[in-house]
């Protein structure tokens, strides 16, 4: 976690805003003035004064995330204003939907081979195994329109912008997984 | 009599957004065809994130067929940082690639095993040694990798 709320070195938010970086700066723990660019996204989408609001709101040690998630949507509509990171999801569950039809093949597959050509002795294939995800009731994101069941449900319909979209979450300042990525609305994010 | 007839064709008109700020709806108004006034909810939902100015900024810089997705898709955004305000849709996109993992995962086990079978019953008699073989494969822990230890670190 960078502090940059030192005499000389302003952190990017306040460089950003043309302000004096006071000590206890809200922004200066997430915003260092080596990474210009997170801020200049976040306030383009969000605002400043709604990220103040939103981190009043966390607890203290949940902010570093909570800031880069938003740096991480903000980067996402920046790069595709019209979906964000919603075409991501889009994507993404097609992805899932496909392995999962996959599996179910591949599956069935191997109960032939155990009815039809293993002699019946023969112990039970383990392997099989269908997907199911966690059970996180903080994650009930198929819920948020208070509706259905279950851990995850599909994102609304959208229309898919990406043929073949190489999703690839940003690795900026090296707090998210995967690869760094570049490239406009239809590239890596 | 006329003024107060056009005062409630105004505030009948007005759009959520220019509800929301007590102003008038003008005709042109951007927000009108996504915010309508019966769904006001729509519209504090994503001001609370974005701020009605940035939205407007937004809307301003596509495409006309392009804004109603991009309403949509703030909303939606917007919904997932109401339900979780730390991660909020950043946290779909972390399970769906934990998702994908195991599916790829188990995908590739189901398919070494069905090539093992493909290679063990063409021209073989069920003999023990194919049981054998499978009690041999199947007593292994098929432990899933663990996919993420931390997401940001």
């Amino acid at each position: 976690m960078a502090s940059s709320s030192s005499y000389n070195s302003p952190c990017a938010a306040c460089k950003f805003l043309r302000r004096k970086c006071m000590p206890g700066c809200i922004f200066a723990p997430y915003f260092p003035p080596e990474e210009p660019q997170k801020f200049a996204n976040v306030h383009k989408i969000f605002g400043a004064s709604n990220v103040t609001k939103l981190l009043n709101d966390i607890m203290p040690h949940q902010r570093e995330d909570a800031v880069n998630s938003l740096a991480y949507e903000a980067e996402a509509r920046v790069r595709d204003p019209v979906y964000g990171c919603v075409g991501a999801i889009s994507f993404l569950q097609r992805q899932v939907d496909r392995l999962q039809k996959e599996l179910d093949a591949t599956n069935a597959d191997l109960i032939r081979y155990a009815c039809n050509e293993v002699p019946s002795g023969l112990p039970h294939l383990s392997s099989i195994q269908p997907i199911t995800p966690p059970q996180n009731p903080t994650r009930r994101f198929g819920d948020i329109d208070g509706g259905g069941g279950g851990f995850y449900q599909s994102p609304p319909s959208f229309p898919y912008p990406y043929a073949n979209y190489q999703w690839n979450p940003s690795n900026s300042g090296g707090n998210f997984g995967g690869g760094g990525g570049g490239g406009g609305g239809q590239g890596n994010i | 009599m006329h003024r107060f007839h056009k005062l409630d064709k105004m505030t009948s008109t007005r759009c959520a957004v220019c509800k929301y700020f007590r102003r008038r709806c003008p005709p042109d108004c951007i927000f009108a065809p996504y915010f309508p006034n019966d769904n006001p909810q729509r519209f504090t939902c994503v001001h609370r994130f974005y701020g009605a100015s940035n939205i407007g900024k937004m809307l301003e810089e596509m495409p006309v067929q392009l804004r109603a997705d991009a309403v949509e898709s703030l909303y939606y955004e917007a919904k997932c940082r109401i339900q979780d305000p730390v991660y909020g849709c950043v946290g779909i996109i972390t399970s769906l690639h934990r998702q994908i993992q195991i599916a790829q995962s188990q995908l590739a086990k189901a398919q070494a095993e069905i090539s093992f079978l493909d290679a063990n019953f063409v021209g073989v008699e069920p003999t023990s040694s194919l049981s054998e073989s499978l009690v041999q494969q199947n007593g292994v822990e098929h432990d899933l990798d663990d996919p993420f230890s931390t997401w940001f670190y």
